[in-house]
């Protein structure tokens, strides 16, 4: 298998807040990572990071062993290879969801509007929405919006897609067709680099989980190792917060759940 | 209402700016050179919408390189909106024919034309800036994730939305444009309000104004109703 995503010592600070402190991580094609973390331990910033749309302080990211972080780097060239989700799906609100789906293709890689509405038509089939291309994003539930956006972006035939806490913002019933959306595309070898709060999927689909805290890698193992059998105190202690590792609320504490990093040792 | 009508002056002014058979004389004419104002105010707010947009897009420029551009924008703007207007239409329609430089145009309909553009196009390049200011950063981010360039992210993704969200404003800012057509009269432009004072001149009866004030008043009232009524929709939209 070849590496498709490689991150070299990345940092990124955001003035004196340093946000991400010397990332390695490197992603086989076809492999699934998923980036568990409290919000603030710089998964996002990560991913924004692999998309360029955050320049990176120190270190490097090479996609397919070329460094994208380098002078000189086609920043439009890169991106259209690496494919991302948001959490607020960021569908542009004027278009239509055909029009959303094939401004990519044909803004950025050219191709005639018949040829891009016939792929992307074929798309929103796969992800149940074929009857809602000539709809506007706001008539849509938050589910099909973000199947709308992964659609989006595999448009652009990506080599890796990033998804930042796609679900998040999902009202708890909209959370399965997003996920089965993912756990397909997974199947079917996409590489994928996922920062989720979803757990089932990290176990089930995720053939990496890595814990990020405080801009570092903390740990990173197989899925059942990480959030059954963590080494470390650090993810130990989220995963009981995060109710993954106690069998029931019950045996939390307040203190356990709220006190600080570091205030506990 | 009550309190003009029984003023002591009131049927002194009535005559003198209210009298039927002088209105119904010099009505045709104002209309007639009407027409100047409406083909200045059209010409003017073909530039100003395009010119205005060229500032607000340089303005809104990111990074270190575009400095010089944004500093440019943003002095134009601050001069232009800065100078009364009646002053700048003086100083580029008479001063700028007197230098006689060949081939530079000496019709003061051109002159009075270019500083309604240049002090429009600075309110009007405001209005755009904060349009594309209110597009979430997040518009832009996903186009460019996408591989579209700074261009065309700004073309296809966020200009749409901004442009529609200051319609009303700009509407707004096309009525100040409308009735400001009257200062080029002091170039000596014959337009609606020139030829009032022409026919006051000849009949020393104000009626002629009156007249002149019914008729941008017949072209502004819809305008501004429009304005307030989009304005009301995108309200609703947004909520």
């Amino acid at each position: 298998m070849a590496e498709q995503l490689r991150l070299e010592h990345v940092s990124k600070s955001f003035g004196d807040l340093p946000v991400l402190r010397g990332i390695d991580l490197a992603l086989e094609e076809h492999e699934v990572v998923c980036l568990i973390g409290a919000s603030g331990s710089g998964k996002s910033t990560l991913l924004r990071c692999v998309n360029l749309l955050e320049p990176v302080d120190e270190g490097r990211i090479l996609l397919r062993g070329e460094d994208v972080t380098g002078r000189g780097v086609d920043v439009n060239r890169t991106r259209r290879r690496i494919g991302i989700v948001f959490q607020a799906f960021n569908l542009f609100p004027h278009m239509t969801v055909l029009d959303n789906v094939t401004l990519g293709p044909r803004k950025a890689l050219r191709q005639s509007r018949a040829e891009a509405e016939a792929q992307a038509r074929e798309l929103l089939g796969r992800f149940g929405l074929a009857d809602r291309a000539g709809d506007y994003p706001d008539r849509l539930s938050g589910g099909q919006q973000q199947r709308v956006a992964i659609a989006r972006a595999l448009m652009m035939e990506p080599r890796v897609m990033l998804f930042d806490e796609v679900t998040s913002a999902l009202d708890p019933e909209l959370v399965g067709e997003v996920l089965v959306v993912m756990r397909d595309l997974a199947l079917a070898g996409m590489t994928m680099l996922v920062v989720t709060h979803e757990m089932q999927f990290a176990r089930e689909v995720g053939d990496r989980v890595v814990f990020m805290d405080e801009g570092r890698i903390v740990e990173q193992a197989n899925p059942a190792d990480l959030l059954d059998r963590p080494k470390q105190e650090r993810t130990r202690r989220f995963l009981r917060r995060s109710l993954q590792l106690a069998h029931s609320i019950e045996e939390l504490t307040i203190d356990e759940a709220t006190k600080e990093e570091g205030s506990i040792e | 209402m009550l309190l003009v009508v029984n003023s002591p002056g009131w049927e002194d002014v009535k005559a003198a700016f209210f009298y039927g058979p002088e209105f119904r004389e010099s009505f045709p004419d104002i209309l007639e050179k009407f027409r100047t104002n409406v083909k200045l105010f059209l010409l003017a707010e073909v530039f100003i919408l395009v010119w205005g947009l060229v500032l607000a897009v340089l303005r809104s420029l990111q990074g270190p390189v575009f400095f010089p551009l944004r500093l440019l924008s943003a002095a134009y703007t601050d001069v232009f909106r800065g100078i009364p207007t009646i002053l700048l239409i003086f100083l580029l329609g008479f001063g700028v024919p007197a230098l006689q430089i060949s081939g530079v145009p000496k019709s003061q309909f051109f002159w009075a034309t270019v500083s309604l553009v240049l002090v429009y196009s600075a309110y009007v390049a405001e209005v755009y800036r904060a349009g594309i200011d209110s597009v979430h950063p997040s518009q832009e981010a996903a186009a460019r994730s996408l591989g579209l360039n700074r261009f065309q992210s700004l073309r296809y993704v966020v200009l749409p939305q901004a442009i529609r969200r200051v319609v009303p404003p700009l509407l707004n800012d096309f009525i100040g444009l409308q009735k400001d057509t009257a200062l080029v009269a002091l170039l000596g432009v014959v337009e609606a309000f020139r030829q009032s004072q022409i026919e006051v001149a000849g009949s020393f009866n104000y009626t002629p104004y009156v007249a002149t004030a019914i008729i941008f008043l017949v072209l502004t009232i819809p305008l501004t109703r429009l304005t307030d009524y989009l304005i009301a929709r995108e309200r609703r939209q947004r909520r």
